[in-house]
This record gives structure tokens, C-alpha cells and sequence, in this order.
């Protein structure tokens, strides 16, 4: 008798809870929602968008309402996917280029949900695309690279011939190029975001064949593990990957995604939100440098902190011409620099210079 | 410089094919006792996991790799519980227990994905390993990489040459025969699952204790339904494993080296070329069974045994 009276306390108590969080939560809540290619324990670009995500939610508080969903394949499933998270959210951000046409087909059918599609550069009425200039952190990392490489080689572990992709690969050469004639680049496809394995296979394949620096546009860390295993350099990618390479880490390309993912979801909120196209880089701090390594000597790290100080400026741009194509075609004039679009998000061309084929 | 660079290739080759053997030969022997398991893939996750873990907080390999067979052993011990008493379907289970694995060991890994270990490094035989070319190439290997190869010796051994090996060849063909003359084909197919669960999660730990000092969720990418379709490319035939995991690991790591040569191959026509190997073989598998000249496929091979008596 008594044990069925302590029950119905306790359920009046439970239901006593849950409606008054209910009753807090009533001031709508933006609900926003993350699709991610990879794990969030990648510890790089997936990792990098989930602490934005985290930052929101830190700063914005009971206002909004977050999910995320890890791991969806660039495939049917990802139209699927973002699909049911259009029914239950008003903004939607979709973290991989490939998700590039589900967003779309998806946004259309959604009218008034809010979508933003990462590195892509399709947009709508209600689709937003953002990405960062990544390739101003090439930029730098190709400058330390060019002057640390004792065997002139430096590899490249590359996911897919997209436009960000091939942006980085010319980028890391142009900078690598201007301090040490030179070097040459060896660029190795894995066809994939995160196969750690895969990736020090890669990795390995790159010091077998005498490469003695790595950079990766791949999302494990996994290639810094081998660069340190086998007393290389190497560069953290798109988070800090001090941990898995403390003397191999040189420094490393950091996304930061917070502040902007802040702005969108709270103008959602405010009911500012508009489409718009935004690309940002070391200048607006969307893309940050994790520490630059004491085992480094101290004219290179001066050049490193250099660039990053001229690109936060915008006094300088990685791709400044006179640039030629791979084929020797003209690309950019004298002192001519690239607009936005199509040239840098379409690349689809490797820079005079680099040897490697480009990948069909 | 090309030697090393031969070298470099041959023992990347070892490496990628390893944990294609440990998964592979543990599958042929269950699969030769008649069960079909499709949750390799499942239990080489979480024997990379455990592996992990417990090298991550004691420092020891042999505990490590101790820890990778008991995990494996374990989640094949779920599919064999399903399979041997309750009778359900081994397609069904099998594919469950993948997607179990994987999700267990995304959920239980978590605050893994930050620390780093030390790799279980290669042993240097004495006097053998300064051989020119043999001696970093065959005698400067992972001692895990031995073991695989043994495992494989150790497969063949027991099933043709124990009659433990024959009465469980016997069961894979004709559980009923075997039932009726009086062997356990419970037991020895409950027994055999459990290898396959303790090999799996040993490929499994190879990746994270050999190859990369990181755990990482999803980090098998796919190993273990290759080493099902190596099951298959061996034709049940322990020995020809190794031909397969070689051929098959080897394509990836060859792959990444001619790029690095700018020979160009696809990717994707190379990632389907284990696939279709395999179709291949199971076509001229079924021709050859037409004509009655080899019968290798275990006759009783993914259905239920139900003792009426």
C-alpha cells in the first residue's frame, strides 16, 4: 500500500518535471540540424563542424535545439537523411560537398526551411553555401613545407579531385615553389574522407617513394601517427592533431565554424536569415593555425607567422599571377588574382609545375 | 633506393593483407562447419576496439591482443546462441551482428578517439633478418603478421590432417549424416563460430594496434566483407587465403605507389576488383560442381540444423 503511494508521488513528481521543462522550452527554440560525413571522433573536419555545433549550442543555450547526424555516406542516403530533418527543423547545414545535390533537391521541396551547404556553390532562395578559404592555410603550410624538406619532396594525401581539394593541392605547391625551387609535389588519391588505414598506407607509400614532409586532405589522423612513427613532418588537418604527432606536427590548418554557425542559426531566430554565399578565411578567422612547433627554426616560423599576418590583412592572396595551367595555358596575369567564381570554386586544373596527372 | 622502395611495397603489402587473413581464416573454418557468418565485419570492429582499449591503459600486447580474441569471441558467441539453439536465420543474424558491432563499438569507444598509443612494433629475427633483401623482407616483420600465417598452416593442419578436421568437414557437408552416426554438430559448430569470432577481432586489432596507433569509429572500412568474399576466392582451400589477402591488400597499397609513379589506374575499378574475383570464382566454382569435379563448397553452408530425434 505504501510502496503504491510512494509510486504515485513519484510519477506525480516526474510529470511535475516534465511540464515545467516543458514550460521553459515553450519559447520555441531554433531547431537546427548537422548531417556529417564522417565520425565526430574523426578529430578533423567532421570534428571541427561538430564543435561549432557545440559552440552554438554554448552560446545560444535553451534558444536552440540541435541534431546532428554522423556518418552519412555521399549517396541516396544522404537525400534521405536530410530529407527527415527537413520536417522537424527550420535550418539545416550539410557539412560535405558531396551532399551537393540533395541539399538542392531537397531545398526546393522545403521552401521554408533554411539550408547551408558546405564548399558547395549551388544556391537557392532558401540555400545558402559557405566554405572557408582553406587554401590560405596551404598557403602557409606550403611556405614551412618548401623550407623544411630536406629530400625535396613533399606528399600528398588527397581524397577526391574536387574544387577544394585541387584549390589546397595548388596552393600548398605555388607557396612551396616561391621558397625552394626546387620541390616537387607527390600527390596520391585515397578515394576516400577517412579510412585510417588506407591513409597510412598512403602515408607510407609517400616516405617509401622519398617524400619527407606529408600534407593530408584526408579527416583521420592517422597519416601524422605515421609521419611521427617515422620521424617526418607533417600538418594537422582542420583540427589540432598535436596528440598524435608532437614532434611531426609543424603546425596545422584549424576550421573554425562556431562564430558563423552562430550568426546563421541565430538570424533564423531573429527572422534575418537570407540567402547568401560566404566565404571567409585567415581575415575573418575562419580558418586559424594550431601552434607552430618549437623543433622549427626560427627564420622559417617568422616567414610562417609573416603570411599568416599578410593574409589576415589581405595583403597578399595564394594565388597572385602570373599563374599558368598544367598544360602551359595562361591563367592568371601579371598581378592578377582570381574572382570567387567560377575560377576558385570550380578549380578543376593542377598549376604549372606540379607533375602528377590530373585525376579524371 | 629501389630496393628499399621494394622492399617498403612488399612489407606494406604484408600490412594490408594481414588482417584479410586473421578474418578470412577464421571464416573458412566456420563456414566449412556449415554456417554462413556475416557479422565478420561486426566482430573485427570491436576486437579493434578492445585491443585498443586495453593496450591504452596497460601498455601490454599481449593483453591487447589477448583482450581482441576474448571480444570477438564474444559478439560470435551472440550469433552462435541466435543460430545453434534458437534456430534463427544465419543471413538475418549474421548482417545484425554487423550493424551491432559497429554501432557497440562506436557508442563504447567514444572517449577512445583521443589518445594515441604505441604501435606493437616489427621483431628482427637474429642472424636471419641481415640477410640483403630476404631479411628486412621475410625475417623483419610484425610478429602478428607470422601469426597470421601460422593461423593459416594451423587451419589446414586441423581440418585435414585431425579427425576433429574430418567430423567437422563432415558436418559443414551433411549435418544430418553426422548427426545420425552420433557427433555433437552443435558443439562443433558453436566451437567453430567462436574461432571465427576470435580470428575476426584479431584482424580487427591489427589495424588499430599494428597499423595505426589511433582507435577510430568505422575504422575496419569495409575489411571484413572482403574477407567474406576471400572465403569465397579461396574456394573453402585454407592455403589459397593468403593468395587472396596478397592479391587483394596488395591492389590497395599498389594502387597509392603508382600514383605516386603517375601510372594511373582507377579507383573505383580497383576498389570492385575483389568484388568481381570473387564473382568469377563462384561462377566457375558452379561450373566445376556441374561436371562433379570439385566439390568444395560445404553442401549444408548457411542452413539450420534442427535435430528431430
Amino acid at each position: 500500500m505504501s510502496n503504491r503511494r510512494f509510486s504515485s508521488v513519484l510519477k506525480l513528481s516526474i510529470l511535475s518535471v516534465v511540464l515545467a521543462f516543458t514550460g521553459s522550452v515553450s519559447a520555441d527554440p531554433v531547431k537546427a540540424a548537422f548531417v556529417y560525413i564522417g565520425p565526430t571522433g574523426d578529430h578533423g573536419w567532421t570534428f571541427a563542424h561538430d564543435q561549432g555545433a557545440k559552440y552554438v549550442k554554448e552560446k545560444m543555450g535553451d534558444d536552440v535545439v540541435i541534431t546532428t547526424v554522423e556518418s552519412v555516406e555521399e549517396n541516396s542516403d544522404s537525400e534521405r537523411v536530410i530529407t527527415s530533418l527537413a520536417r522537424k527543423n527550420d535550418i539545416i547545414f550539410t557539412t560535405s560537398f558531396g551532399y551537393m545535390n540533395p541539399t538542392v533537391k531537397v531545398a526546393k521541396r522545403y521552401p521554408d526551411v533554411k539550408f547551408e551547404h558546405a564548399t558547395g556553390y549551388m544556391l537557392e532562395d532558401n540555400l545558402s553555401v559557405y566554405s572557408a578559404r582553406f587554401y590560405e592555410g596551404r598557403h602557409v603550410i606550403g611556405k614551412i613545407a618548401g623550407r623544411m624538406t630536406k629530400s625535396n619532396v613533399i606528399g600528398y594525401i588527397a581524397s577526391f579531385p574536387i574544387p577544394e581539394v585541387i584549390r589546397g593541392i595548388n596552393s600548398a605547391y605555388l607557396a612551396a615553389k616561391s621558397v625552394n625551387p626546387d620541390v616537387s609535389m607527390k600527390i596520391v588519391w585515397v578515394y576516400t574522407w577517412y579510412d585510417p588505414g588506407k591513409e597510412a598506407d598512403a602515408a607510407n607509400a609517400l616516405i617509401a617513394q622519398g617524400a619527407d614532409i606529408l600534407m593530408q586532405h584526408t579527416d583521420s589522423t592517422a597519416p601524422i601517427t605515421v609521419a611521427e612513427e617515422k620521424g617526418i613532418y607533417a600538418f594537422g588537418q582542420a583540427s589540432n592533431m598535436r596528440e598524435w604527432g608532437p614532434n611531426a606536427q609543424l603546425t596545422g590548418i584549424i576550421d573554425d565554424w562556431g562564430p558563423y554557425y552562430l550568426a546563421r542559426v541565430q538570424a533564423v531566430k531573429d527572422g534575418t536569415w537570407t540567402s547568401s554565399d560566404t566565404f571567409d578565411g585567415v581575415k575573418q578567422g575562419m580558418v586559424k593555425f594550431a601552434p607552430m612547433n618549437n623543433n622549427m627554426p626560427v627564420d622559417v616560423r617568422n616567414e610562417a607567422m609573416k603570411a599568416i599576418i599578410d593574409l589576415s590583412m589581405g595583403a597578399i592572396h595564394p594565388f597572385t599571377g602570373p599563374i599558368n595551367k598544367q598544360d602551359g595555358t595562361p591563367w592568371l596575369a601579371e598581378g592578377e588574382t582570381p574572382p570567387n567564381f567560377p575560377d576558385l570554386l570550380t578549380m578543376d586544373f593542377y598549376v604549372e609545375g606540379i607533375d602528377s596527372k590530373y585525376p579524371n | 633506393m629501389i630496393e628499399n622502395l621494394l622492399i617498403e611495397i612488399f612489407i606494406g603489402i604484408t600490412i594490408a593483407s594481414a588482417p584479410l587473413i586473421f578474418a578470412a581464416i577464421g571464416e573458412l573454418l566456420v563456414e566449412r562447419s556449415g554456417v554462413l557468418n556475416l557479422g565478420v565485419e561486426g566482430m573485427m570492429i570491436v576486437g579493434a576496439l578492445l585491443g585498443f582499449v586495453v593496450i591504452s591503459h596497460t601498455g601490454n600486447p599481449y593483453l591487447a591482443v589477448l583482450a581482441a580474441l576474448v571480444a570477438g569471441m564474444m559478439i560470435a558467441s551472440i550469433f552462435a546462441f541466435l543460430t545453434q539453439f534458437l534456430l534463427t536465420n544465419q543471413v538475418a543474424t549474421g548482417l545484425a551482428l554487423t550493424l551491432f558491432g559497429l554501432g557497440f563499438a562506436a557508442f563504447a569507444g567514444r572517449d577512445y578517439t583521443e589518445v594515441t598509443i604505441d604501435l606493437i612494433g616489427p621483431i628482427h629475427i637474429p642472424i636471419l633478418s641481415e640477410i640483403p633483401y630476404i631479411g628486412p623482407s621475410l625475417f623483419s616483420l610484425n610478429p602478428l603478421i607470422y601469426l597470421a600465417f601460422f593461423m593459416v598452416y594451423l587451419v589446414w593442419w586441423f581440418l585435414f590432417k585431425t579427425k576433429q578436421g574430418l567430423i567437422l568437414r563432415a558436418i559443414g557437408d551433411n549435418h544430418d549424416a553426422a548427426h545420425a552416426i552420433g557427433h555433437n554438430v552443435v558443439l562443433y559448430r558453436f566451437m567453430a563460430i567462436l574461432f571465427g569470432g576470435a580470428m575476426a577481432g584479431l584482424g580487427g586489432a591489427f589495424l588499430s594496434l599494428v597499423q595505426v596507433p589511433i582507435w577510430g569509429e568505422g575504422m575496419t572500412a569495409g575489411r571484413g566483407w572482403i574477407a567474406l568474399g576471400l572465403v569465397v576466392f579461396a574456394s573453402w582451400q585454407p592455403f589459397r587465403i593468403i593468395l587472396g589477402a596478397v592479391i587483394f591488400g596488395g591492389i590497395t597499397v599498389l594502387q597509392l605507389h603508382a600514383q605516386g609513379f603517375d601510372i594511373r589506374i582507377s579507383a573505383q575499378y580497383l576498389s570492385m576488383l575483389p568484388y568481381l574475383a570473387t564473382i568469377v570464382i563462384l561462377v566457375s566454382l558452379r561450373m566445376r560442381l556441374k561436371n562433379k569435379t570439385n566439390r568444395t563448397v560445404p553442401n549444408c553452408l548457411g542452413r539450420i540444423f534442427h535435430s528431430t530425434t
